[in-house]
């Protein structure tokens, strides 16, 4: 039978590479990556394959109690309209989440991943996945990340030289936790 | 003026690295366009009809004679020996190379300047008061907030990829010389007993669609501007609209949301940052407040230094008109502050040789400390010129073309620069401002006319301002045609009103003509002493319409 017309979620959907850096490395892709589905596509805690996965948030919140056993193998990806605190202080429960950039000029998840790490205490492996590019490393680096799932034809080496783009900041974020304004070195 | 450490000039020799690998790996094709677009753009690089373009941020206006120096050097080695000041208080070459782009930015970073952020869907270059720290309304001076915000939104890594473009400007006096209520956040600085704080407006804002900003915060203490910015823009980051680039602005979030509304879910993620890493310390404001103390002001008595002033005026028409136009007073007794015109007729608005741009230079270091302000209205201002040296400044500006005694008249344009240059344009700009200039160029007739603000854009996005005119003209396609749209009664003071279209548009050829009988009408019906904006806002736009639209009889 022909699907009818979806009512999920149609936009574009994080790719999941083979390799990735992680903490400024180039390492394999330890975990797969389950799409946003339409509401047909019926996946419980059961038909759930084992293995490292990370599930799109809308699959992961109902089968949240039910995959608790397995949960350090179980990531969440938030979409860019998908805020932090839709995991709030679950965040800590969780060995992997990712936030998706749909296209690099969507910069809500910035915003996601500043406030999981500093509002929700994350402290596990944030990872940017989706359309973001080479030059929004440092950017991404200082909101938060630390692993990057590049999509783009680039080699991975040549990003890592862009992860550190600037050795000095105004701002504190979550790699400096002071504002430059307080380590001027005041009287 | 706030001067670099060695760690501004570490971020910003950084910066040009940075985009030197960026126009590098562009040039290579490892860059598509799509993707260098966002990247230019942070820096200033446009793509124009003619040529690149390249917006060079001028925080707040101030310019010290080194840095004019600099930039008349850069306009005569990498361009054709002139630029443009914008109506955003930024400087703009209209004819660099990109693969010349690099070697620029880093001889801008020598005399601390950058092109950071004078483009694209990130915080924008903060503007304020070119009278700040001089005039004698001012409530404190904005430029020390200026430059804790111009560090706070530089390479924020949160807010570089906005929904859309973000402008906050600060206003430290009384009168509002900033335009804040159309700007994306207006700061207003305030007093509440012997503290400081801010009233805070947000979604003004001008283009396709002119709001004037709404008061989320009546006093907000001063060690919480930044993080209340931060509290801002980080609702505007997660529920600005992204799927229309027209609606994208935060104005229409807080029209859609309610200022009441937006409000709340500011204070609340406010709430929650407030004591955090972006409060102000006593030390950190101490610290920006030390760069923006008073100059070595000589003491003079003021009486005899105005009545002084006065006899050398009373002598000379010419000079006693232009100080009537192009001073402004000075707190300090015996001082004035001067407005240097960039708008003799026949010269695009904001349009400055390299020549000129070191003459500036000479002035400011002969006249005014060094520094000079860059003004919305496009101009240059010399803050702090003691009166018994006025008529030598007037004859030196004079030489240069620079003593045009039109500040705040009809021939005091603002003017976008227009189909001769931008590739959004419906329509020209600087012709039409060129043509008014030389149909109303009878100076008594000007000074009759008094205070009028006309804004002249080549299109709807109004850079230059058209919906805020007392008199407002906006370029519009008529099948392809160069029509022009007149409006009524706006104005960017802190009564702040958006111009109201007068009726259908006209060709090029009819603009003068039709402003001729706009300022008819005025003249038949103000009352003694009232300005152009008030007689319309007492007699509406009806009298307007009715004599433009007359049947020729
Ligand atoms: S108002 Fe339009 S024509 Fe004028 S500079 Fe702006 S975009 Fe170009």
């Amino acid at each position: 039978m022909p699907k009818p017309a979806s009512s999920g979620k149609a936009g574009p959907q994080p790719a999941n590479p083979e390799q990735l850096i992680l903490d400024g490395r180039i390492v394999a892709n330890e975990w797969r990556l389950l799409p946003q589905t339409d509401e047909e596509t019926e996946i419980t805690a059961e038909s759930l394959a084992p293995g490292k996965v990370i599930l799109p948030y809308s699959l992961w919140q109902p089968l949240r109690s039910a995959l608790a056993p397995r949960k350090a193998e179980i990531g969440v990806w938030l979409d860019s309209d998908e805020t932090a605190d839709l995991i709030g202080k679950n965040a800590g429960k969780l060995p992997l989440i990712a936030v998706h950039f749909p296209a690099f000029a969507d910069g809500r998840g910035f915003t996601t991943a500043r406030l999981l790490r500093e509002r929700y205490g994350y402290q596990g492996e944030l990872r940017a996945v989706g359309a973001f590019m080479r030059d929004q490393l440092t950017y991404l680096r200082r909101c938060g990340f630390n692993a990057f799932a590049y999509e783009g034809e680039q080699p991975l080496s040549g990003l890592l030289e862009s992860l550190n783009d600037f050795s000095e900041s105004y701002q504190a974020a979550v790699d400096q936790p002071q504002s430059l304004f307080r380590r001027r070195g005041l009287v | 003026m706030y001067r670099y450490d060695e760690r501004d000039h570490t971020i910003i020799q950084e910066r040009v690295a940075q985009f030197r690998s960026q126009t590098e790996r562009y040039l290579a094709g490892e860059l598509s366009e799509e993707q260098f677009l966002p990247l230019r753009l942070q820096n200033g690089l446009y793509i124009q009809r003619l040529a690149p373009m390249l917006r060079i941020a001028v925080p707040y206006g101030l310019l010290n004679s080194a840095q004019l120096r600099r930039l008349a050097r850069i306009s005569r080695d990498f361009d054709k020996g002139y630029a443009h000041f914008t109506t955003r208080q930024n400087l703009q070459f209209n004819w660099p190379q990109l693969e010349d782009i690099p070697d620029i930015l880093a001889e801008l970073a020598e005399v601390e300047m950058h092109a950071v952020q004078t483009s694209g869907n990130c915080i924008r270059n903060t503007t304020s008061d070119p009278f700040a720290g001089v005039a004698r309304d001012e409530i404190a001076d904005p430029r020390p907030y200026c430059e804790l915000i111009r560090q706070w939104s530089t390479f924020h890594p949160e807010f570089a990829f906005l929904p859309r473009k973000f402008k906050i400007a600060v206003s430290g006096s009384e009168a509002d010389r900033a335009a804040i209520r159309v700007h994306d956040i207006g700061v207003q600085i305030v007093r509440r007993g012997d503290e400081i704080g801010f009233q805070v407006l947000v979604g003004g804002g001008q283009g396709r669609t002119p709001v004037i900003a709404e008061q989320i915060r009546d006093f907000l203490p001063e060690e919480d501007l930044l993080s209340y910015l931060e509290a801002i823009v980080r609702v505007y980051n997660q529920l600005g609209r992204r799927d229309n680039k027209y609606k994208a602005r935060i104005k229409i979030l807080v029209k859609a949301l309610g200022a009441e509304e937006f409000g709340r879910r500011v204070e609340r993620e406010w709430e929650q940052i407030k004591d955090g890493a972006d409060k102000l310390t006593d030390d950190a404001l101490a610290w920006a407040k030390s760069f923006f103390t008073a100059p070595e002001y000589k003491t003079f008595d003021g009486a005899v230094s105005d009545a002084a002033l006065q006899a050398q005026a009373d002598d000379d028409k010419a000079f006693s008109r232009w100080l009537e136009r192009n001073s402004f007073p000075h707190r300090v007794p015996g001082y004035r502050a001067i407005t240097l015109s960039t708008k003799p007729t026949g010269v695009p608005p904001g349009d400055v040789t390299d020549r000129q741009l070191e003459a500036i230079a000479d002035l400011a270091d002969e006249y005014s400390f060094g520094e000079v302000r860059v003004t919305h209205e496009q101009n240059v201002v010399l803050a702090d010129v003691p009166q018994d040296r006025l008529l030598e400044l007037w004859q030196a500006a004079r030489k240069h073309g620079f003593a045009t005694p039109n500040i705040g008249t009809l021939t005091d344009m603002i003017c976008c620069p227009g189909g001769d240059y931008c590739s959004l344009a419906n329509a020209k700009s600087i012709p039409v401002a060129e043509a008014i200039q030389r149909r109303f160029d009878d100076l008594d007739y000007l000074y009759d006319l008094g205070d009028l603000d006309l804004n002249i854009s080549g299109c709807m996005n109004a850079c230059g301002h058209h919906h805020v005119g007392h008199i407002g003209i906006l370029g519009v396609d008529k099948k392809g045609e160069e029509f022009y749209q007149v409006q009524l009664g706006g104005s960017s003071s802190e009564n702040a009103s958006l111009a109201k279209v007068l009726g259908p548009s006209f060709s090029r050829a009819e603009v003068t003509e039709v402003i001729g009988k706009i300022l008819d009408i005025y003249l038949e019906q103000r009352r003694p002493e009232e300005p152009f904006i008030d007689t319309y806002n007492r007699i509406g736009v009806q009298p307007f319409k009715e004599k433009v639209y007359a049947k020729a009889s």
